[in-house]
């Protein structure tokens, strides 16, 4: 497939994930799966970090995966998968196998940001062949929505919760993306599930690409961000349109490193009147409720809006469009 | 028959090089390690061989050992071979993996260099961290030498990939006293190895849509198979069945591969290694180097008119009790020597499998050693008090087991 995919021929692209995968109603991560999946072009392996997807597509006697697929433990997909990467390598080079397949991460926020960023670190240090993708539900939804440290600042979780005195998860959430992107690997990316062309398209240069590649997608979650499951997409994209997550990517050029903005986020640098209020995307979730109900904590909004402006302009003058 | 053994070798190694060098032999697709002492020789030394072009394996220098083991898991899961080595906190920090290696049936070999676990820090020789993986699904060899640690190390891969067992294998040897310490020893032609090990076979399972397909991640992706799934009360314990099934089936495949190999080596191997047992009164029993100290004891004791002998146990997962009970047929008394504690358990842990092993089948009176925690030294003398202390509690009658402790201060 080519990198610029019409919507009609991804549509038309087989499914490599079975029907009737045992996910929530509204579930962003079997979604991002899918879609991913139709990026494919070559023989692919995917590893699961532990996880909702991992545990709802992998129910035994069942399986969701039509691509060889393993599950390993929770912080250590990025280590198993340089494993894949080294065998298939190896057998490549006694001439047991013609070409090595693509090695595919699909992990969570907790695999990611927190448990598992060791091993992550580790292989992105090694630049191993594979592509990591990030589906960034920004809490521990597997085990009933704990914080992470992918959850934005005043969300409310299980482990966060809002009361009379804390108002949510008090930190920030981590700069992952950034964090990724100062290994100097060939390829980091953002993306969103209401951007499905711009995502296909990010997972198609992330696998064509020499070394490692990371792709952060963000995944809206009906049970832990409390929305109705009708509401996915809508969701994703305010999270785009109030630029609370842009989406970029980030390559390298004759040495440079280039942030180039992408989709509606590269119109809105253009055009700053699109940019919608953060709290159209607050407003339409339950775990910000506390910010609305019983009473409105404009203080509490001003600051995620101003902590969103900040990392907007950060991110603009990165891609040199301050 | 001597004229059939292959012509060999003999070179100067210290027991972590015996180790780098069969790894070298065999030449498996993936090395992935994290440096610890006293396992450090083993990697620095395959490092060389990589960098000179000797072995065409992927090393992955990993970032801990817990992602060590997650690589060799993800690339046994394709079909390759995978080694690691480890030792003490490296091990306890695998300890995750470990199970995970076993039940998802990757012959995976891993040499341990048996070292005291933390605290106080530690590096020098004790069994404790083989023991926090006694109960993880993996068969552990536990060798005496250099010899034993290359000879080991080579076999390892013909169990671990035998289709009735299909997993992962610890090679023990003894950090220091056999890992540092140089030996003659003998090494066979690199041909011989690659013949002995072969080529890793894949055991065929029932896949997707009830297709026939290889175990492995299939890299053409036409045979997909799910790895590593999610099973409940309906199913999870059927695989953990399966492994017990697969344990027993190691104990012939290590006495088959151990004959095999000596006919190729003229060195045979098997579940235990008796020695001077056959008339004798009172066997030390244990694992290890020390029972190479321990064999000095009874060579002593049997000049000074005692029937001494030893009973070293070679592979303690899958535990050979029936190799035991017959190797000790006739014996009093037996000193069984334990270089690990459980914590407020009821003996050391291999005195807790001797006494299992004999259960209701009468058998001889035992007495528990606890020795050479943290490297303290096990001299004859001390194992032929061992040996002495248990005939005399045989001789006694005393009831139960009483456990002692060996060297220790106060």
């Amino acid at each position: 497939m080519s990198i610029s995919a019409t919507l009609r021929e991804v549509a038309r692209r087989p499914d490599m994930l079975y029907q009737g995968v045992r996910t929530c109603s509204g579930c962003g991560a079997s979604l991002i799966a899918k879609l991913v999946l139709k990026a494919i072009g070559k023989p692919t392996v995917v590893v699961s970090a532990t996880g909702c997807l991992e545990v709802a597509t992998s129910i035994l006697p069942f399986t969701s995966w039509k691509v060889p697929w393993i599950h390993n433990a929770f912080e250590n997909a990025a280590a198993t998968a340089a494993g894949i990467e080294a065998a298939y390598k190896a057998m490549a080079k006694k001439g047991l196998i013609k070409e090595a397949p693509d090695v595919i991460v699909m992990a969570g926020d907790g695999g990611t940001y927190d448990i598992g960023f060791q091993a992550l670190s580790g292989a992105l240090e090694r630049g191993h062949d594979f592509l990591y993708v990030l589906y960034d539900n920004e809490a521990y939804m597997n085990t009933g929505i704990q914080r992470s440290g992918g959850t934005p600042r005043f969300a409310w979780t299980t482990t966060s919760p809002a009361g009379e005195i804390l108002k949510g998860k008090l930190e920030a959430k981590k700069p992952l993306g950034f964090i990724v992107a100062e290994h100097r690997i060939p390829y980091v990316a953002t993306a969103s599930p209401s951007e499905p062309l711009d995502l296909i398209r990010k997972v198609r240069k992330g696998l064509e690409v020499e070394g490692p590649a990371f792709i952060h997608v963000i995944c809206p979650c009906p049970r832990g961000w409390r929305f109705d499951p009708s509401l996915t997409i809508k969701v994703a994209r305010l999270a785009v349109r109030t630029c609370f997550f842009p989406l970029w990517e980030c390559h390298w050029e004759d040495g440079e490193q280039i942030y180039q903005l992408t989709g509606p986020s590269r119109l809105i640098a253009e055009v700053p009147e699109l940019k919608l209020p953060v709290e159209y995307y607050l407003a339409v979730q339950g775990r910000f409720s506390h910010l609305f109900r019983p009473k409105r904590l404009d203080q509490l909004i001003a600051e995620i809006q101003s902590e969103v402006d900040a990392n907007w302009k950060l991110l603009l003058r990165r891609a040199g469009m301050a | 028959m001597a004229s059939a053994v292959v012509e060999q070798k003999r070179v100067g190694m210290t027991g972590d090089e015996a180790v780098a060098y069969a790894i070298k032999q065999v030449e498996p697709d993936v090395v992935a390690a994290y440096p610890i002492t006293p396992q450090t020789i083993i990697v620095e030394r395959f490092s060389e061989y990589v960098a000179s072009g000797e072995v065409r394996t992927e090393f992955v220098a990993v970032e801990s050992e817990h992602s060590a083991l997650s690589a060799c898991v993800g690339a046994a899961a394709t079909g390759a071979r995978a080694f690691t080595a480890t030792a003490s906190q490296g091990l306890a920090l695998m300890w995750e993996i470990l199970y995970i290696a076993s039940s998802l049936r990757l012959p995976i070999v891993m040499a341990i260099v048996n070292r005291a676990l933390s605290a106080p820090i530690n590096i020098h020789c004790d069994h404790s961290d083989a023991m926090g993986a006694r109960d993880s699904g993996w068969i552990q060899l536990f060798c005496e030498n250099c010899q034993e640690a290359y000879d080991t190390t080579i076999q390892a891969w013909r169990i671990a990939e035998h289709p009735s067992v299909q997993l992962p294998v610890m090679v023990c040897l003894d950090g220091f006293v056999v890992s540092h310490t140089l030996e003659d020893i003998s090494v066979l032609p690199d041909r011989a190895v690659k013949e002995f090990v072969g080529e890793r076979e894949l055991v065929s399972v029932v896949g997707h849509e009830g297709l026939e397909a290889p175990y492995r991640l299939d890299p053409e992706g036409r045979r997909p198979l799910s790895m590593g799934t999610f099973a409940m009360y309906d199913l999870y314990f059927e695989y953990k069945r399966q492994q017990e099934e697969a344990m027993e089936a190691a104990l012939t495949v290590i006495e088959e591969v151990g004959r095999e190999y000596g006919e190729l080596s003229g060195r045979y191997y098997g579940l235990i290694d008796a020695y001077r047992l056959e008339d004798a009164e009172v066997a030390i029993v244990g694992l290890g180097s020390s029972m190479g100290t321990a064999k000095d004891a009874a060579d002593e004791l049997r000049n000074e008119g005692v029937r001494a002998g030893v009973l070293r146990i070679r592979s303690f997962r899958p535990f050979p009790s029936e190799a035991v009970r017959e190797a000790l047929r006739g014996v009093k008394a037996v000193a069984v020597m334990d270089r690990a504690m459980s914590f407020g358990g009821p003996a050391g842990p291999l005195m807790m499998d001797m006494a299992t092993a004999f259960y209701g089948r009468g058998g001889p009176v035992m007495t528990n050693y606890i020795y050479g925690l943290g490297g303290r030294d096990i001299s004859v003398e001390d194992l032929k008090e061992a040996a002495r202390g248990a005939l005399k509690a045989a001789e006694e009658g005393v009831e139960g087991v009483p456990v002692k402790f060996v060297g220790l201060r106060g």
